[in-house]
């Protein structure tokens, strides 16, 4: 086995066994955006500080620029393209960001909304302790954060009345 | 950036990662949860020819309690320790160290065995297992055999993300002590924004008397020193009433223990006065856990 070697193995993104054929060295987030054309994962900082290019790993949200595919093979990603309905409707959380003008550009809010439905999954009336700490780890450049957090809590409420998980 | 290339080893067993580990010697690395080690290689300030991937090893996804401590195997997370009830009844520093490691989003992939085998002066993880003095479990091979060392907490720690494990060898589990009865244990810090790197951190336990005294108190401090800084306040502290430990003096003894550095984050005088603040209220608070526990275990 050399560094140059390429590895063969299935992620399950969205649902749907994805074949992969990458170095060692692809980033969860790279084989995401290059390898598989899910650009809507963004990268921002590559190292862990942004939180932009959040996704949930086996349903907790982790940074996928700090895993490498190959380590992941096996496992359930859902990415922000995994949210919506077929017919284009939103996700709670997604709608929730809509409603609450949760995002400006836009670069921050895949990361942000897979951060917030993995805390949702966990706390699903979070404080609004919870949901600081919820999204303490995403950086946003425009909005300033007092919108997303709104748009936690009014994710809650449209889970809430849905009867439905994140 | 992007990581340097490097040859990938995904080992099933820990004989199979220490066969690994033993092939390629300082070459290589172990990748467990990644949190540390992937910045380091996306910024290529570490390019290790080969990487020994231990998260598929499913027997090191374990955590085990008996009557005397709690054993954290190598592939455990932060955030299921954190959440692990038992492990909180039997250890609640761990929690309450935990809630302060990086972000929850981090805590979900990030490896306990892995905080402590990267000896960051940073890591609350390090002060945890100085201050209960508990155990790292090492396991190599050795002419041919899986061999295995154990190491005391406090003599782990040797430098700057240095410690006492051999390229050869892999972090199997640690181990922390229960907390007695009477027992008490908080963890504080000051950092620049929440879930950076603490500018100072403290973690304290106290053992209380059966009248309520003080019976020993130890204190633990980060990113003041190479490695955690002890500091052991029973001598100080010994038979007094929680209301009546002059809280100056416990300042004072653990200013005049750590030895911190300056950067930018902060000076080292600032350091040494947040390591006498923290020392304080680590204290105060590893009081008032001693008494709520005191008070649970009393509820019929």
């Amino acid at each position: 086995m050399t560094a140059d070697d390429l590895h063969e193995f299935t992620l399950v993104v969205n649902g749907r066994p994805r074949e992969l054929r990458v170095p060692a060295r692809r980033l969860l987030s790279d084989a995401l955006r290059h390898d598989l054309g899910l650009t809507g994962t963004h990268v921002g900082c590559e190292h862990g500080v942004c939180g932009c290019c959040t996704v949930l790993l086996d349903g907790e949200p982790v940074r996928s620029c700090l895993a490498f595919a190959v380590s992941v093979a096996g496992h359930e990603v859902t990415t922000v393209e995994g949210l919506a309905g077929p017919d284009g409707t939103l996700h709670p959380v997604q709608q929730a960001f809509a409603e609450c003008h949760g995002l400006q550009c836009g670069f921050c809010t895949p990361g942000f909304v897979m951060a917030v439905c993995g805390l949702l999954a966990d706390q699903p009336e979070p404080t609004e302790e919870q949901a600081l700490e919820g999204i303490s780890g995403n950086l946003c450049r425009c909005t300033g954060y007092q919108n997303i957090l709104r748009a936690v809590h009014r994710a809650a409420e449209l889970l809430a009345e849905q009867g439905d998980r994140p | 950036m992007k990581p340097p290339p490097f040859t990938y080893h995904a080992p099933t067993t820990v004989e199979e990662a220490v066969d690994v580990l033993a092939e390629v010697g300082e070459d290589g690395k172990v990748l467990a949860g990644g949190q540390s080690l992937i910045p380091l290689l996306n910024f290529r300030l570490a390019a290790p020819e080969h990487l020994v991937d231990v998260n598929g090893i499913g027997a090191l996804d374990r955590i085990a309690l008996d009557d005397d401590v709690v054993r954290v195997s190598a592939g455990v997370r932060h955030a299921r320790l954190e959440r692990h009830q038992a492990v909180y009844a039997a250890c609640p520093l761990l929690r309450q160290a935990l809630v302060h490691v990086a972000h929850p989003v981090v805590r979900n992939r990030g490896t306990v065995c892995g905080s402590i085998a990267h000896a960051d002066p940073a890591g609350e993880l390090t002060a945890v297992l100085v201050l209960l003095d508990g155990t790292v479990h090492l396991a190599a091979q050795r002419a041919g055999q899986l061999a295995r060392r154990d190491v005391p907490g406090s003599d782990f720690f040797r430098g700057v993300f240095e410690a006492d494990v051999g390229a050869d060898e892999l972090v199997e589990a640690v181990t922390f002590p229960r907390l007695p009865a009477r027992a008490g244990s908080a963890f504080v810090e000051v950092a620049r924004r929440h879930g950076d790197y603490a500018v100072c951190g403290a973690g304290a336990t106290v053992q209380l008397d059966e009248r309520g005294r003080i019976a020993a108190a130890r204190l633990a401090f980060i990113s003041v020193g190479p490695v955690p800084v002890a500091v052991d306040l029973t001598e100080l502290l010994a038979g007094a009433a929680p209301a009546r430990v002059r809280l100056e003096a416990v300042a004072e003894q653990a200013r005049a223990a750590v030895r911190p550095g300056s950067d930018l984050h902060a000076s080292a005088e600032y350091r040494r006065h947040l390591a006498g603040v923290l020392a304080a209220r680590a204290l105060q608070e590893a009081v008032a856990d001693a008494r709520d526990r005191r008070d649970r275990r009393r509820e019929p």
